[in-house]
């Protein structure tokens, strides 16, 4: 038996707090980062994830005496951009309009006195990795390229660099969406190629599904959740990231624990069944998120006994491609969505129309059981 | 039917030539009258002989051109041409920190901005004439000087080079402030940003980003300096007392004292061609964007 030794993290944010005036950008956040890894900040506007690694990268400095932030082991609270092994992406890409493609590339390598012959070759080969044809490109300057080809030249000047940590702030923000699921593929593989951490600011939580080894999910200047993306998919913490992530039904109610050990909820107009869980008290109250794939549709006089339930009526029904959504008129509860495998409406059409009354069940282990607050 | 008329006209005035005509008019109808005619009139004198009494006799000669080749006005085009280059570079240095502290982000720029501006509410007659008090051997900075003990015997500076020096780059150093602050305010912060994220430490992040990406400002700001000091004569006569001329002082004298109007119009002539060929050299700096980018 070999046990893995957990390689010392490449970035630490131990209780970081940032302020612009009043506002608190960033509210006592602690994470670690390790090596290789491809990690995702992600969160709605205004979250504070960009401000968050713009700390990291130095373009900011945290508030005096609130926490620390170390790079590869060392302290660097006060150390400037230029004293720091790492590199960045910038969302407007901020190309340099004045200098060519390959001097934009170039730029990082002529501030580090690196001889003429090496930077030419290190430049030939960070445009061919990022595949635009050094012959081709190099001489043509910022203003004569499409947005994907910016962006893949501000990706090889920062990757020409070779830095521990490469920084990326929504990089594929102005992409189209085909090429941006292409560019999201090549960065995973940049990223496990050449064991460079990349630490990845997004606000679309399927980029950050695909890409991410972790995610740690922002919202209000603070860190929601921190794990992989099937941990903040699958067992979201909160109501923000089980509604930010995918979507969410949710459910309420007061728990109660029978003769046998078994937790159930009743609320208003409605009582199922919560799996076990440590947060659960004999009369508290309690909040589930349900995913709509996660859910099933039945008539009301079959539903099976070990399942949950809830009543209602069909109301809209979504044609969506893959899936379709079904939205369930529930009294008392609201709206409930469901997901439904979409089998072929032309060959093999729905079973349900708007107006028809149905039970939409789900397993009582499909409830995830949110924290308060 | 007569309510009508107005919709004709209405017609008439949307056709695109007519508007453009209409637009154009009254502003090319001045320049023509007041700019282009009286320049074509300087033209031709420039090629005739002198009258006697003043004024011009007809008949075509170079005499004045040729006459300008003469090393005393040789010597003035010179000095002209050199003091000018130095009031630049002067206004250069001066006026790029100036312009460059202004556009950092602040509370305070558009004070700044203002204190740029402030002189030109007062005439530039009045200004001068006030630089006279603070440079004379009795005026304010010797006065202080000697108070100091820095000097015992009071300095000229009034009436020197030094004195039409101060008071050109004085005059002139807000037309090299403004579009200098211009082209910084522009700049995107982002890429110096970039710049220091890539490793550049803040001087050769100045000299690999900030300073190409103003040189349009740099530019503009030396032409809108260099031009006019060209051209200066007031400066040269009450600060340098009229005993170092500029060629603005030789065209001044010609019109008016020496009554030789021909002269004075080809020297002029001569100004505005090397006037032409410094806005030709801007222009091909700036690649083929029309004259109008000059700010």
């Amino acid at each position: 038996m070999s046990t893995a030794i957990p390689s010392p993290p490449v970035v630490q944010f131990i209780r970081v707090t940032k302020s612009f005036g009043e506002i608190k950008a960033l509210n006592d956040i602690s994470f670690e980062i390790y090596a290789g890894e491809f990690f995702s900040l992600l969160g709605p506007s205004g979250c504070g994830k960009t401000t968050t690694l713009r700390l990291l990268a130095g373009l900011e400095q945290p508030d005096e005496g609130s926490g620390e932030i170390r790079l590869l082991g060392r302290t660097v609270n006060q150390a400037r951009p230029y004293e720091r092994p790492l590199s960045m992406v910038f969302q407007n890409y901020a190309l340099f309009p004045h200098l060519s493609v390959a001097r934009n590339v170039a730029f990082g390598l002529e501030q580090r006195k690196t001889s003429r012959a090496e930077i030419d070759q290190r430049v030939k080969r960070a445009l061919e990795m990022v595949r635009l044809d050094p012959d081709l490109f190099g001489r043509r300057m910022p203003g004569q390229l499409s947005g994907g080809q910016r962006q893949r030249v501000a990706l090889a000047r920062a990757l020409v660099l070779e830095p521990a940590i490469l920084l990326l702030d929504e990089p594929l923000g102005a992409i189209d969406l085909k090429l941006r699921k292409d560019m999201q593929l090549e960065l995973k593989a940049l990223n496990k190629q050449l064991g460079t951490t990349f630490i990845y600011v997004t606000h679309d939580q399927e980029e950050a599904l695909t890409m991410s080894d972790r995610i740690g999910v922002m919202e209000n200047a603070r860190l929601a959740q921190l794990g992989t993306p099937a941990e903040v998919y699958e067992n979201p913490r909160t109501a923000f990231v089980a509604s930010f992530i995918g979507e969410s039904n949710f459910f309420q109610g007061h728990a109660t624990k029978d003769s046998r050990g078994e937790w159930t909820a009743r609320g208003p107009g409605l009582s199922f069944r919560v799996p076990d869980n440590p947060q659960l008290e004999n009369g508290s109250e309690v909040r589930v998120a349900v995913r709509p794939e996660w859910m099933d549709l039945c008539r009301p006089d079959e539903v099976p006994g070990a399942e949950n339930a809830v009543i209602g009526t069909i109301g809209d029904i979504i044609y969506l491609g893959e899936t379709i959504h079904v939205v369930v008129s529930v009294p008392q509860v609201g709206k409930v969505k469901v997901a439904v495998r979409n089998e072929g409406q032309l060959l093999k059409p729905l079973a349900w129309k708007r107006g028809e009354p149905v039970a939409v069940v789900w397993l009582p282990e499909e409830c995830q059981v949110l924290e308060a607050g | 039917m007569s309510a009508s008329w107005h919709r004709r006209v209405f017609r008439w005035f949307s056709h695109p030539g007519i508007q453009a005509w209409t637009l154009l008019g009254p502003g090319m109808f001045w320049l023509i009258v007041f700019f282009l005619v009286p320049i074509l009139i300087m033209l031709a004198y420039s090629f005739m002989p002198r009258g006697i009494y003043g004024g011009v006799d007809p008949g075509f000669t170079l005499e004045h051109y040729a006459r300008f080749f003469d090393p005393l006005y040789l010597d003035v085009l010179q000095r002209t041409f050199l003091w000018s280059v130095a009031c630049t570079v002067v206004c250069l240095l001066l006026g790029y920190p100036v312009a460059y502290l202004i556009a950092r982000p602040g509370r305070w720029r558009h004070l700044l901005l203002l204190l740029v501006v402030l002189p030109f509410w007062t005439s530039f007659l009045v200004r001068t004439f006030a630089m006279i008090f603070l440079l004379r051997d009795t005026g304010l900075i010797n006065d202080w000087l000697l108070r100091l003990g820095l000097t015992r015997e009071p300095l000229t500076i009034l009436y020197t080079p030094a004195a039409v020096m101060v008071g050109l780059v004085y005059g002139f150093l807000p037309f090299m402030i403004l579009p200098v602050y211009a082209s910084l305010e522009k700049l995107d912060s982002s890429l110096l940003e970039a710049a220091e994220v890539l490793g550049a430490r803040p001087s050769a992040r100045f000299w690999r980003v900030t300073l190409p990406l103003s040189m349009p400002g740099v530019i503009a700001g030396s032409l809108l300096v260099f031009i006019p000091a060209l051209g200066s004569f007031l400066t040269p006569d009450l600060l340098g007392g009229g005993k170092q001329m500029m060629i603005g002082n030789l065209v001044q004298n010609q019109f008016s004292a020496a009554r030789n109007w021909p002269f004075g119009s080809a020297a002029s002539f001569i100004v505005m061609v090397l006037v032409l060929v410094a806005v030709l050299i801007y222009l091909r700096i700036r690649g083929r964007e029309p004259a109008g980018a000059l700010l």
